[in-house]
């Protein structure tokens, strides 16, 4: 294991910004984590970055203890790269001797470490910059500097705090591509911050959904997306309705359950028991059937490829989403059928 | 690869860690204890446990006539020169501040001025003004008959002359307010239906009532301190205030009297203390929290008075600015006190004789140059270092430091040489050597007394940076003296060189801190100045005085120029 991290906490004051928290992320993986405002994700990069002390617990990077109670190995020993989310260049240092400083401080002379530091600029297509002050680069610029800052250290172990964030969108999915190669390249494990959904789905071997200061679910992004473990993964990632049903019958993998008197549905499921349940209804699950139950459109928005409608059948609680190939209105009334969900593990 | 991140465990030993912070932390604490524990604490150990010190000996003091007058005398000046800052400073501030008036550098430069000639020179420049020959008066057939008394030598010559010291403080707190004061406040008052005036009473004014208030304590305290003035016009005119009682019986009877000293030290000492934490304290009751950034500040617009009001402003600089210096210059260039100037009379001769032949001014140049050039480069070191613990894990010590610097700044210069000569007269433990006379003992009085002064730009510095540049140093893994030279050292250099020149220039215009702890050998511009004035030597007084403000105002345009790319806040005079 790359970083274990084993009951982890982090109080200010009373607040809990990391609670107990443990995970174990392999060698050589893209680890996400992903999670609102506020929920302690920064916090949990620093702690592991060691630029904040923790309160219990333990981490351990590449099987080295380097933080518990009574033990705080500073930062500059840990041996971990930090992409900040300002980039963090330093301002009065061209880009060259910004990805020369760690070398340097590792040891090397000065003349050696600005070689290394050049190949290092040219493997982030950078050559040309190499005296150009942080100042006079577009953002994406200061993005593939403060990389190659990261591979110059050397480290096996890259914490990236939501490195996109600063970016235009359009920059953003073409520095994805670059987020991906550079793992590649620097073969080292990476751990990824975001509140972005999208960005996590996309680059990750595996995503930790995290909540107030706890991991909801670790898992792979289509594991997630499909198999969430509780309503809040389920309502945080992907577009779907959780309703309460009873499970009728089960069988391995799958249950049948009642939605309303009318309603059943077979669902995808993992250890259902018979008795009340929630399943998750994506609108993937629900498709327009003649012979399906009617209900009434509510709303109808345009999501770029597809329109989706919250269709309202009298005999189900909320409201459904559902997938169009053309626009509804308001109060148009659609027949539709489910053919499939996902019953949420019960505790 | 993997090699390069197992070495760095290894390499990581306890001793190089002790090596890193601790080990500053430790030199700045030992900095601290010589420059502040020690003499601060000695004159209090003196004044309250000596041998004829105690309550017994402040019930003395008190009951002292002369101490009664100095005191009340100390009270009364200050209390009524910061008020009339306070009113003076004010207005401009907020005409300057808020108005579409043109050249506001220019004009905050000019008014800097009062406060960077120092006040023996600014009072030998008002004696030459307004005294019998005085060439303007002369001139104007208005001066008073040779041989009557100036009319500065007076209660009002006093009191008028420390009120034009104190106004460019009000001025700058006032400024400094003024632009933190979101422009939409203004704004939303205006859309509601306000005049200018009504803006100003109720909207301006409560909200600039606490840093009016900062500001005539401000220069309450700095006035409290003031030697210079009542000195050279209260001793002639019989109007003798704390500072200049303690001078004149230390001048008279040399250190025996110290356990005297050092109680009335603690009474101007614990006074200065109590107004600056009082205004603290008020301030911060009163002041309402400005949400939203500060912004482009409020311009209003002055119309067709815009150019009354500034041909009237200049006007009024002009005259107590440039006329005083002017006198001065005409008193420097005559060959012999009160002999009148024309183009047959006058001579460079005082000028050549204190710059190249007198031994005693060209040595009070040289020291004066080689101890401000130390002092502002020491306390440019130390604000970087306290700058840079503050943040660390020993944040609590640097602040504590910063504290005992604030307070050793507020307290008057003459408590801070009565604290070093207690401190330091008998000879150093181990050495056997008394620094009392001395260059050393100088530069120990300025670095206390200035410390604070070369804080401050730079702790605005230190919290304008970014804490991820910092961090990402960190985990370059790059450590405590690495980064200290590599990243913030640079960062802040402008902004400790600034710190660097105010300590210099105020270093290079003072007196008060050195007119006890000079001797032969020893002896500072100010107090070759001073002594001069005070021997009648007018003419060689006024040369030197023409010759040190002519290098302020040179190291003021230094100031002006390395300040250009700074943070606003660190350059008194920039907007």
């Amino acid at each position: 294991m790359s970083i274990t991290l084993l009951n982890l906490s982090r109080r200010y004051g009373p607040a809990r910004a990391v609670d107990t928290l443990s995970a174990n992320i392999p060698t050589g993986c893209f680890f996400t984590v992903l999670g609102p405002s506020g929920c302690g994700k920064s916090t949990l990069l620093r702690l592991i970055a060691g630029l904040e002390p923790l309160d219990d617990g333990a981490i351990a990077l590449e099987g080295r203890t380097v933080a518990r109670p009574g033990l705080h190995v500073p930062p500059e020993a840990r041996g971990v790269g930090v992409v900040f989310q300002s980039y963090a260049l330093w301002p009065h240092m061209d880009v060259l001797s910004n990805v020369a400083f760690p070398i340097e401080a590792a040891g090397a002379r000065r003349p050696a470490a600005r070689t290394e530091a050049a190949r290092h600029l040219q493997s982030v297509a950078l050559s040309g910059f190499a005296d150009r002050m942080p100042s006079q680069l577009s953002g994406g610029q200061r993005q593939r500097v403060a990389l190659a800052r990261c591979l110059a250290a050397r480290a096996r172990i890259v914490l990236m705090d939501e490195p996109l964030a600063n970016l235009d969108p359009h920059l953003r999915i073409a520095m994805e591509e670059e987020m991906a190669a550079f793992h590649a390249r620097a073969e080292a494990t990476t751990l990824f911050i975001t509140h972005d959904q999208r960005e996590a789905m996309a680059l990750s071997d595996l995503v930790a959904v995290m909540r107030s200061g706890r991991f909801e679910q670790i898992a792979s992004p289509q594991e997630l997306h499909d198999r969430p473990a509780n309503a809040f993964v389920a309502g945080f990632i992907g577009r779907g309705v959780v309703l309460q049903a009873e499970v009728m019958v089960t069988a391995p993998g799958r249950a049948v359950l009642r939605l309303s008197p009318g309603l059943q549905v077979d669902a995808r499921a993992e250890s259902a028991k018979p008795g009340p349940a929630q399943v998750l209804l994506r609108p993937s699950d629900l498709r327009l059937d003649a012979s399906g139950v009617s209900g009434r459109v509510l709303t109808c928005a345009y999501r770029g490829d597809h329109w989706e409608a919250r269709v309202q059948v009298d005999t189900v609680a909320q409201p459904l989403l559902l997938s169009l190939w053309q626009r509804a209105a308001p109060g148009d009334v659609l027949t539709l059928a489910v053919s499939g969900g996902w019953v949420l593990p019960q505790d | 690869m993997s090699d390069d991140a197992r070495a760095a465990p290894d390499r990581w030993s306890g001793l190089r860690r002790l090596l890193g912070e601790p080990l500053l932390l430790a030199l700045i604490l030992l900095a601290a204890l010589v420059l502040f524990v020690l003499p601060l604490g000695s004159v209090g150990r003196l004044a309250l446990f000596a041998t004829g010190g105690g309550s017994d000996a402040f019930v003395a003091a008190l009951s002292s006539r002369s101490v009664q007058r100095a005191l009340w005398h100390s009270l009364e000046s200050s209390a009524l020169a910061a008020t009339l800052a306070a009113v003076v400073g004010g207005a401009l501030g907020l005409l300057i501040g808020l108005s579409d008036l043109r050249g506001r550098v220019a004009l905050s430069f000019a008014i800097l001025m009062l406060i960077m000639i120092p006040p023996h020179v600014t009072a030998i420049a008002w004696m030459q003004m307004l005294g019998p020959s005085s060439v303007l008066l002369q001139a104007l057939g208005m001066a008073p008959a040779p041989g009557t008394t100036n009319p500065l030598y007076s209660r009002e010559g006093v009191i008028g002359l420390l009120a034009l010291q104190q106004v460019p403080i009000v001025y700058l707190t006032m400024r400094a307010a003024l632009r933190t004061l979101p422009r939409d406040l203004a704004e939303a008052a205006r859309v509601n239906g306000a005049g200018p005036g009504r803006l100003l009473i109720r909207v301006i004014l409560p909200l600039m009532a606490p840093a009016m208030l900062a500001g005539f304590a401000l220069a309450f305290v700095s006035a409290l301190g003031n030697f210079g003035v009542p000195a050279l016009l209260g001793i002639p005119g019989r109007y003798v205030t704390l500072p200049v009682l303690m001078w004149q019986r230390l001048a008279s009877s040399g250190p025996s009297v110290l356990v005297d000293m050092a109680v009335l030290a603690v009474l101007i000492g614990v006074l200065a203390v109590v107004a600056v934490s009082a205004q603290m304290r008020l301030t911060r009751a009163w002041s309402v929290a400005l949400i939203g950034p500060p912004q482009q500040p409020l311009r209003l617009t002055l119309g067709r008075a815009r150019r009354f009001v500034e041909v009237g402003l200049w006007a009024v600089l002009a005259l107590v600015v440039l006329a005083p210096m002017l006198a001065m210059l005409a008193t420097a260039l005559v060959p012999t006190y009160g002999v009148r100037l024309s183009l047959q009379t006058a001579t460079l001769d005082h000028f050549r004789e204190v710059i190249f032949n007198q031994v005693v001014t060209v040595r009070a140049f040289a020291n004066s140059a080689g101890l401000s050039i130390v002092a502002g480069a020491v306390v440019a070191g130390l604000a970087l270092a306290l700058g840079a613990l503050q943040r660390g894990p020993f944040g609590g010590s640097a602040r504590a430091v910063t504290t005992l610097a604030e307070i050793a700044y507020a307290v008057p210069g003459l408590v801070i040489s009565v604290a070093f000569i207690i401190a330091f007269l008998k000879p150093l433990p181990g050495l056997g050597v008394s620094i009392y006379g001395t260059h050393w003992i100088i530069l120990g009085a300025y670095l206390a007394a200035f410390l604070a002064l070369g804080l401050k730009p730079v702790g605005v510095a230190y919290a304008a940076l970014d804490p991820a540049l910092e961090d990402a140093a960190r985990v370059s893994g790059a450590a405590f003296w690495r980064r200290l030279w590599r990243i913030d050292a640079p960062l802040i250099a402008p902004a400790a060189a600034s710190g660097a020149v105010l300590v210099m220039l105020t270093a290079w215009n003072e007196v008060t801190l050195s007119s006890i702890l000079w001797a032969r050998g020893t002896e500072t511009l100010g107090t070759v100045i001073f002594n001069y004035e005070d021997g009648g030597y007018s003419t060689l007084a006024s040369a030197m005085s023409i010759v040190s403000v002519l290098a302020t105002l040179a190291l003021m345009v230094l100031l002006h120029r390395v300040g250009r790319n700074l943070p606003p806040g660190i350059i008194p005079w920039r907007d």
